[in-house]
């Protein structure tokens, strides 16, 4: 009991006291710290993103927890699964910070986050073969973004020279060859498009020696309403050919999707994105905590209140929204109330998965309490009364705690 | 939806437990694969840690660690010698063993010492004080975190590990004393009045008759308590300079996370063997402790 005191009480107390006193702890201030917490914009975006924690997650666990609770409840590997799905609840907030921050890393080849959505983003959408170009001659017009296409029009049984300059060497694809210049083909609109840039100077315009053909690249014929009447691809040697043509005039270009950029992964660390991101690597340590809880209060529903509910004809929803829901609430209380304490509180993972740089854009008030205090500020003062407004809001729930408590008594 | 099949127009006995049983499979299946794959996602980022923390320091900033499952050969234990030839490390891990095995041990014996008081003891104001210390329990540490920082480098407890055995004792015994108060209190009274008629002192009751039956409760708190002590960042932060557990250490080096990624990761995966062996050998107390208890 003594300990307590010396630890618990007496220090709440000070911090209290303390709270009213300017950093240096000699001059009484009256409510200036608290004027700061409220009116300063660092601490500001700690309550608001506070406040989006206390929305978001409590709900967002429990009602994992009671999905997931509710499907195992049938599976032969409850057992098993529960483990896995709890395991992550014996790991410190903080190393799973550093998991979470490794999977969150921007660039694809590193980020297994990333990795996955630059997956299914370059298969829906494919990648160009060139993540960038310039036309080498005024012949033609446009940019990357809209794709190039030659001034004048072609007839067929000419050629279409497409000269690209701006690459860099290594955006070249393997494969690329020798540009060749075709032959041209009555009836018929041949062209090349080739890396026209040869180190050491080289005639724009013309196709020459050690000059490269630009494979992969998507030509577009259109005619003269600007219709699309044929799409081919180049080849190694950068030559493409649309054969069997009607006369008249035609324009030929390259398609923007050649030069569509590969999924570059998104900043989760970034400001942005960052209280998400944490509150995901949040939800995966405490969802076990929910699943078990609520799987143990599940374990306690008479089974034959169900099945008589299930005989009577009512689907499993029914069952699962007017039965199993109302006859858990207390339980999902608990797992609820749980999370809104812990979340109030809520500091090691941030620190972990926040890089420096947008711990600013993080923070919360467990955090800004830390910082003001033991971050290099060492404001006392403003420190007490962060950690006083925390209490604050953590005894509403202490007091239903304790009466909750009492009736148990 | 059982209800919904022809129950008298199934051909034989045979075939209806045949089609039922599909049925049943069918309908189950779907919910089992995908709750395998959601358990296999879930392990997926411990086990991200892990092949990160084998990748060589050239293969960091190119590669990630599912390329070790194309690629065996990435994997190297270079990390780990290198972890445990770092003074600072070994160090900081003997820190964290040293703090939680005190900060487990010294709050279990005053909590019990404590329940069993609040439990079957008579003294005045004794309901009270238990909802006190109940309540208690929710009160955030940040409350304490600055004047007993003050009084620790007045008394010069600042910086050691017994500074922040206290620390975590203090905090810890609020939750410990409410489960054992609550576990003893189902221990039959006929029981102790049987052992006091013959003469037993309270201490002896309390050595050789409460403690062995509360053994289940302490092994839960134990769990709790231990793993609790383990995975502190924040105490052992704001109290500790030299004196660091395996979290501060790592924590110091965050700060150049692309630089550090081996020590880091290498570290941050030691850090968690222990908690989480402990958890797997006795997931069962945990449980247990987490339902009785489900407010720390």
């Amino acid at each position: 009991m003594i300990s307590v005191g010396i630890w618990i009480v007496y220090p709440a107390i000070r911090t209290f006291a303390r709270s009213f006193f300017d950093r240096s702890g000699t001059d009484f201030v009256w409510f200036d710290n608290y004027r700061t917490v409220f009116t300063s914009s660092t601490l500001l975006t700690a309550i608001k993103n506070n406040a989006i924690w206390v929305g978001v997650v409590p709900a967002l666990v429990t009602s994992i927890g009671l999905v997931l609770a509710v499907l195992t409840e049938r599976v032969r590997f409850a057992v098993a699964f529960r483990i896995a799905i709890f395991m992550p609840m014996a790991i410190s907030l903080f190393a799973a910070g550093v998991i979470w921050r490794i999977e969150y890393d921007q660039a694809p080849e590193r980020g297994a986050i990333n990795a996955v959505i630059a997956g299914v983003h370059d298969a829906i959408v494919p990648p160009g073969a060139l993540p960038s170009a310039l036309p080498s001659t005024t012949a033609l017009a446009g940019s990357p973004r809209q794709g190039f296409v030659l001034r004048t029009p072609t007839e067929p049984g000419e050629l279409a020279l497409l000269g690209l300059t701006g690459i860099l060497p290594q955006d070249v694809a393997r494969s690329a060859k020798q540009a060749t210049l075709p032959q041209p083909q009555p009836g018929a609109i041949a062209g090349v498009a080739w890396r026209d840039f040869r180190p050491g100077g080289g005639t724009s315009g013309v196709v020459e020696r050690e000059e490269l053909g630009l494979p992969g690249l998507t030509v577009e014929l259109r005619d003269r309403a600007g219709r699309k009447v044929g799409t081919t691809s180049t080849g190694a040697n950068g030559t493409f050919r649309f054969p069997k043509l009607e006369s008249g005039e035609y324009e030929v270009a390259i398609g923007a999707a050649s030069f569509r950029q590969p999924f570059g992964g998104l900043s989760w660390l970034g400001p942005k994105l960052i209280t998400p991101a944490v509150i995901a690597a949040y939800t995966w340590i405490w969802a076990g905590f929910a699943l078990v809880i609520i799987a143990a209060g599940l374990a306690a529903i008479p089974r034959d209140l169900l099945d008589a509910a299930r005989t009577d004809g009512a689907t499993e929803w029914q069952v699962f929204r007017r039965i199993t829901v109302p006859l858990l609430a207390p339980v999902l209380t608990v797992v609820f109330v749980t999370m809104l304490i812990n979340v109030l509180k809520v500091f090691d993972i941030i620190l972990a998965v926040a890089p420096d740089s947008v711990q600013a854009d993080a923070n919360v008030i467990a955090l800004a309490m830390w910082r003001a205090s033991f971050g290099g500020v060492n404001d006392f003062g403003l420190g007490s009364a962060i950690a006083v407004v925390l209490f604050l809001m953590v005894v509403p729930i202490l007091a239903l705690n304790v009466r909750r408590f009492r009736r148990e008594l | 939806m059982d209800s919904t099949l022809p129950v008298g127009k199934a051909p034989t006995a045979l075939g209806r437990g045949l089609a039922a049983r599909v049925f049943r499979i069918a309908r189950v299946l779907p919910i089992q694969v995908g709750l395998a794959a959601v358990a296999v996602l879930w392990m997926l980022p411990t086990v991200g840690l892990l092949l990160t923390s084998l990748l060589a320091r050239d293969d960091f900033n190119s590669i990630g660690w599912w390329k070790i499952f194309t690629e065996p050969s990435l994997a190297t234990f270079e990390n780990y010698r290198a972890l445990f030839a770092n003074h600072a490390i070994t160090s900081s891990l003997v820190t964290t063993t040293v703090v939680a095995v005190g900060g487990t041990i010294l709050p279990l014996l005053i909590a019990a010492a404590g329940a069993y008081a609040f439990a079957w003891l008579d003294f005045p104001g004794r309901d009270w004080l238990f909802v006190g210390l109940v309540g208690l329990m929710v009160v955030p540490v940040q409350m304490a975190l600055i004047p007993i920082f003050q009084l620790y480098n007045v008394t010069g407890l600042f910086d050691t590990a017994a500074g922040l055995i206290l620390f975590h004792t203090a905090f810890g015994l609020p939750f410990a004393t409410f489960l054992l108060r609550n576990y003893m209190i189902g221990i039959p009274g006929e029981l102790l009045d049987a052992a006091r008629i013959d003469g037993a002192s309270e201490l002896r009751v309390f050595l050789w008759l409460i403690l062995p039956l509360a053994k289940p409760a302490l092994a839960s708190l134990a769990v709790f308590q231990f793993l609790w002590v383990w995975n502190d960042l924040l105490v052992a932060l704001v109290f500790g300079r030299r004196t660091q557990p395996i979290t501060v250490a790592i924590f110091t080096q965050l700060s150049q996370f692309d630089a550090n990624i081996a020590i880091i990761s290498t570290g941050a995966f030691v850090s968690l063997v222990v908690p989480l062996t402990v958890f797997l050998a006795f997931q069962r107390y945990f449980v247990r402790g987490l339902l009785a208890g489900a407010v720390k």
